[in-house]
């Protein structure tokens, strides 16, 4: 039976090298690949363009990268909430491409699907659509947009199994199965790792033929970005 | 004058039962606090999630389980999650009945200006580009002057714009409008308690159209 199992972060990460595209799931800090983040900061790769939806915390999730000065462009929709992203974006020393958030999940599908290109209404008769070929379909307009290219695709999973099949939990789904979908390689971080015919097929989010790699994640923070709460009446 | 959770009570009648809504960050979030009760509706959070509850009980937060706006959340029974592609796919697809956002500037064609300011820090604009793109119905929900008393409602947007002919409806603390994005134009439909005509002209610098009678909200 194939196996995608990997020992560690370090085997799962092994071929990026600097000045690779690398696509990473997660929303804020929510289902962040915290084990290949960590392990990407510890071996000083640079250069990166990173495709996310955000760019972390000053110190956690891609915000350890930044500082690190390893991050060459960014690539998401909502960078705020951190300072030394700030700082790196005024100094001219990070390059920062800001696209529609449905635009960067579609991108990341088609992809996955194999299409070259989407089209979608978001950004029509703004700045985003400079330089874009448009198309009218039924009397709207919309902004051709290309599918992305990454290396790597870096995602988190609750559960996975050694055949590479992804199961999310919640909302840290996200942008974790499309993303899965998009990469040349995927590396898939679980929290749990169970052997092949442990899941249910029909409860699979991610079916492992996108999967390249596979590792059972440890110490995992899941860090609050705004913990907030209701009073019990 | 209204205050914010005034416009959000005000936009809390243009629900009706059975909508699925998506409600942006700020004034938009607070609209959730005036659904009546005996009115159901599914809030959909563009990060992939329909049927989004109140804020947790302490202790119970999820770190998995949280809104656009990064805060933690719970889920209502007969919730679903899904990807962010199939939560802008249903965006796009109009399966969301109303969208409730938040803007810097909104101009008489129904343009609008909401994620970034020329030489200040940008953010990004989120999902906010595809929602204005792609949603049937539209509110905004916003101030109607900035703090140096500037109307927001204008002409044209002097800011970069999140999307053009695209807004329909803007409540503010003056105001109800209506936005004519073929020929242009506020047409006033409703007066805050207590604010008069004038007050609202003064700060309406878009073409107002005033009706014969201006009803006061009912709140």
């Amino acid at each position: 039976m194939i196996t995608k199992v990997v020992k560690n972060a370090s085997e799962a990460i092994s071929g990026i090298t600097d000045g690779m595209t690398l696509m990473l799931g997660g929303f804020g800090l929510c289902g962040i690949p915290e084990n290949c983040i960590k392990e990407l900061v510890n071996q000083g790769i640079s250069g990166l363009t990173c495709i996310s939806n955000n760019a972390g915390v000053d110190d956690f999730g891609i915000g350890l990268m930044l500082k690190k000065r390893q991050v060459k462009k960014m690539i998401a929709s909502y960078v705020g909430e951190n300072a030394e992203f700030e700082r790196q974006l005024l100094s001219g020393e990070l390059e920062v491409e800001l696209i529609p958030q449905g635009t960067l999940a579609t991108r990341c599908l088609a992809a996955g699907y194999g299409m070259p290109a989407i089209f979608t209404p978001a950004g029509v008769g703004t700045e985003i659509a400079e330089g874009k070929e448009i198309r009218n379909f039924g009397g709207k307009d919309y902004l051709m947009e290309m599918a992305f290219e990454a290396d790597f695709a870096l995602v988190k999973a609750w559960k996975g199994d050694t055949a590479g099949n992804l199961i999310y939990r919640r909302t840290a789904r996200n942008f974790n199965p499309i993303m899965a979908m998009a990469g040349k390689i995927t590396v898939a971080e679980v929290e749990v790792l169970v052997a092949a015919g442990e899941l249910d097929p029909d409860h699979i989010h991610t079916p492992g033929i996108y999967v390249h790699r596979i590792f059972q994640g440890t110490d995992y923070e899941k860090r609050i970005e705004q913990r907030t709460v209701r009073n019990a009446v | 004058m209204l205050d914010k959770n005034g416009i959000a009570k005000r936009i809390a009648q243009e629900i009706r039962d059975g909508y699925y809504v998506n409600l942006g960050i700020g004034i938009p979030t607070l609209v959730a606090n005036y659904i009546p009760e005996y009115i159901e509706v599914v809030l959909q959070s563009e990060n992939g999630l329909l049927g989004m509850g109140p804020f947790p009980l302490e202790g119970m937060e999820d770190p998995d389980l949280i809104n656009a706006g990064k805060q933690t959340i719970t889920m209502l029974p007969g919730s679903a999650v899904f990807d962010s592609a199939m939560s802008f796919g249903m965006i796009r697809a109009q399966k969301v009945d109303l969208t409730i956002l938040g803007a810097m500037e909104i101009s008489e064609y129904g343009d609008i200006a909401n994620w970034k300011i020329p030489g200040k820090l940008v953010k990004g604009m989120g999902g906010a580009m595809d929602l204005v793109a792609s949603a049937k119905n539209i509110i905004v929900a916003m101030q109607q002057v900035n703090k140096a008393g500037e109307s927001k409602l204008l002409p044209r947007c002097t800011l970069p714009l999140t999307g053009v002919r695209c807004i329909r409806k803007v409540v503010t603390e003056l105001a109800v409008f209506e936005i004519d994005i073929d020929h242009g134009g506020f047409h006033l439909l409703e007066r805050a308690p207590g604010v008069s005509i004038t007050q609202i002209r003064n700060a309406t610098a878009g073409r107002l159209f005033v009706p014969d009678h201006v009803p006061e909200m009912q709140l």
